[in-house]
């Protein structure tokens, strides 16, 4: 199930780490990359180069809040919901990705393009609301904003 | 990056920031040198063993800007010392920073990366470590990408690796990125998701500083904490607890978020109030909101209200006003938000990042979040306040394995004392006035 690519880097991670154990998350991380998920078999897989037991990497992979254990979209949107965010128009925010992608927080689009997700404090509370797409920030979100920004996906 | 600077600041020393651009490229390793960095480690290497760094600190006073305050010379001067004890020894630093409201850590290193690996080298010197790791969050991408470009400067400069600018010192520093969950700031359950575990705290004792990373002595820092390390040795501790309006040494990153006409972080004098932080820096209230009160420091800190402005933001004088001076990162409340809609928006923060290792915490705040919806649904009793208030001791310090069900309870128990009120109109008015306002308009 693993490719061959996966596992050259999956132990090239093993590698660079103190023990194979330590190298978990940059593991789980590069199947990842690769599937956008975390599918059982290759859990099973990556779980064998680790020397642990599928049920303990599993244990982490559904500790950890970004990696994802079910299939996710083509571009997972996280949308901050604490408290500085709440404060200057998250929920108007939140309203619009819902109504414009037509899902609830924790689902995926129909043509798998997007997947929403609420995320902890993002840390850009002097530019709340905010989101990320990815590995992009968007801060100062309004409503008109955000269908601006899900054009460039 | 909001990042500003009136002529009265001007006047005042900023050692933490001095090198930061609003808006521009960090500063890279030729400009840190040119600005006098790494100054402060050579002259460790060369002048000072490693006690004498520690003790530097602790004359400096300088006291843990994750939040809890701890003095941090204290902290290293507990880590077994000389020929016979486990190794390597590793110093830690938390950059995992999640703490709702708090941005400051982002800020500093964004704008100054080698400043805190110098005080990463400094503070392995100090406590004869041989490994350091910044755990920093995997939101943090800009920070990521800044940092692992500047280790390698770093490295290619001989600051870090073998026999450190020639004096003998070896010290190996690495970038881990994390991959989400509040819990992982607790600082033992940052040490097992170093460990590629699940990121649960620890019990102690034993404490870290015997007992930490794979077994091994270990200090966990906090990244402002760290970044103040080489002004602290290159000027010396006086000169750092001259920053200070207070006891407590240095300056501090203080920043504001909610409707204030500037949100942004600023470096102050330890002990700058509340008052001026939020009429001078943030430039008061957006037109047409009224202060109603402020978290000072982070989701884990008490209400203050307007009576408390004049408080200076210290840790002790937090304190005295029932609060706590946490990550010196305001959260601003004003008339047109619900406190207990401020309070359910914290609440499911902290109940959804619970990690689930004691009930209490685990069982508690979800109930807590259940009543809170209760009451701003219209459906809450007279009773739900009272269960409230007690869970706010049954959740409190001494019940749970960490302290974010107890830090959590801070914000839940402060605005029963403060906002009580608004509390008993959801009973009263059978729902949020704040909504229906909202929707009116």
């Amino acid at each position: 199930m693993i490719t061959e690519i996966e596992k050259r880097e999956i132990e090239a991670e093993i590698k660079k780490a103190p023990t194979k154990k330590a190298a978990v998350i940059d593991v789980l991380k590069v199947v990842q990359k690769h599937r956008r998920w975390i599918p059982d078999e290759a859990l099973e897989e990556a779980a064998d180069m680790l020397g642990m037991t599928p049920a303990e990497v599993d244990s982490i992979a559904t500790f950890f809040s970004l990696i994802y254990r079910r299939p996710v979209g083509k571009h997972v949107i996280l949308v901050c919901d604490s408290v500085s965010c709440w404060l200057v128009g998250y929920e108007d925010v939140k309203q619009h990705l819902m109504e414009m992608l037509g899902i609830s927080l924790g689902e995926t689009t129909k043509d798998g393009r997007f997947t929403l997700l609420p995320s902890a404090c993002l840390g850009v509370c002097e530019e709340a609301p905010a989101m990320m797409i990815d590995d992009d920030l968007y801060t100062h979100l309004t409503p008109s904003l955000v269908d601006e920004i899900l054009q460039k996906y | 990056m909001r990042f500003y600077r009136n002529i009265d600041d001007m006047t005042k020393e900023k050692p933490l920031t001095k090198n930061i651009r609003p808006d521009g490229p960090p500063c890279n390793l030729q400009e840190y040198v040119e600005s006098g960095g790494y100054r402060g480690l050579r002259k460790a290497l060369s002048d000072h063993d490693h006690e004498e760094v520690i003790d530097m600190v602790v004359r400096a006073n300088l006291l843990g800007r994750g939040g809890a305050g701890f003095p941090a010379g204290k902290k290293w001067s507990l880590v077994p010392m000389g020929e016979d004890v486990p190794r390597p020894k590793y110093v830690v630093c938390n950059f995992d920073e999640m703490e709702p409201g708090s941005f400051k850590d982002r800020f500093l290193v964004e704008g100054d990366p080698h400043q805190l690996i110098e005080g990463m080298i400094l503070a392995g010197y100090a406590i004869e470590a041989e490994v350091g790791y910044i755990f920093i969050r995997r939101d943090y991408v800009k920070a990521a990408r800044i940092l692992s470009k500047a280790i390698k400067e770093a490295y290619g400069k001989n600051y870090l690796g073998t026999n450190i600018m020639g004096q003998g010192f070896n010290y190996e520093l690495h970038l881990h990125v994390s991959a989400g969950r509040y819990i992982c700031g607790e600082s033992s359950a940052l040490l097992n998701a170093l460990e590629g575990g699940r990121a649960i705290p620890r019990s102690r004792p034993p404490h870290m500083s015997t007992v930490g990373l794979w077994g091994k002595p270990t200090v966990v820092n906090n990244v402002e904490t760290i970044c103040n390390v080489p002004h602290i040795v290159a000027n010396g501790p006086d000169w750092f607890r001259e920053l200070s309006y207070t006891e407590e040494g240095g300056t501090k990153i203080y920043g504001a978020s909610g409707r204030v006409k500037k949100p942004g972080a600023w470096e102050l004098p330890m002990g700058t109030t509340l008052r001026e932080i939020l009429e001078e820096h943030a430039g008061g209230m957006k037109e047409g909101f009224k202060l109603r009160g402020a978290l000072p420091g982070g989701a884990s800190s008490e209400f203050v209200t307007l009576e408390q402005l004049d408080t200076k933001m210290d840790f002790a004088s937090m304190k005295k006003v029932q609060s706590h001076l946490g990550t010196g990162t305001v959260i601003v409340l004003d008339n047109g938000n619900c406190p207990l809609g401020m309070v359910l928006s914290l609440q499911r923060y902290f109940s959804r990042e619970s990690c689930g290792w004691c009930t209490p915490c685990r069982e508690g705040l979800p109930w807590i979040v259940q009543m809170l919806e209760a009451l701003e649904e219209g459906s809450g009793t007279a009773e739900d306040i009272e269960i409230l208030l007690a869970h706010t001791k049954l959740l409190e310090t001494g019940n749970t394995f960490c302290t974010l069900a107890p830090a959590a309870m801070f914000s839940l128990e402060s605005a029963l004392r403060h906002f009580r009120d608004d509390f008993e109109g959801h009973i009263r008015l059978k729902g949020c006035s704040y909504k229906r306002d909202k929707a009116k308009v």
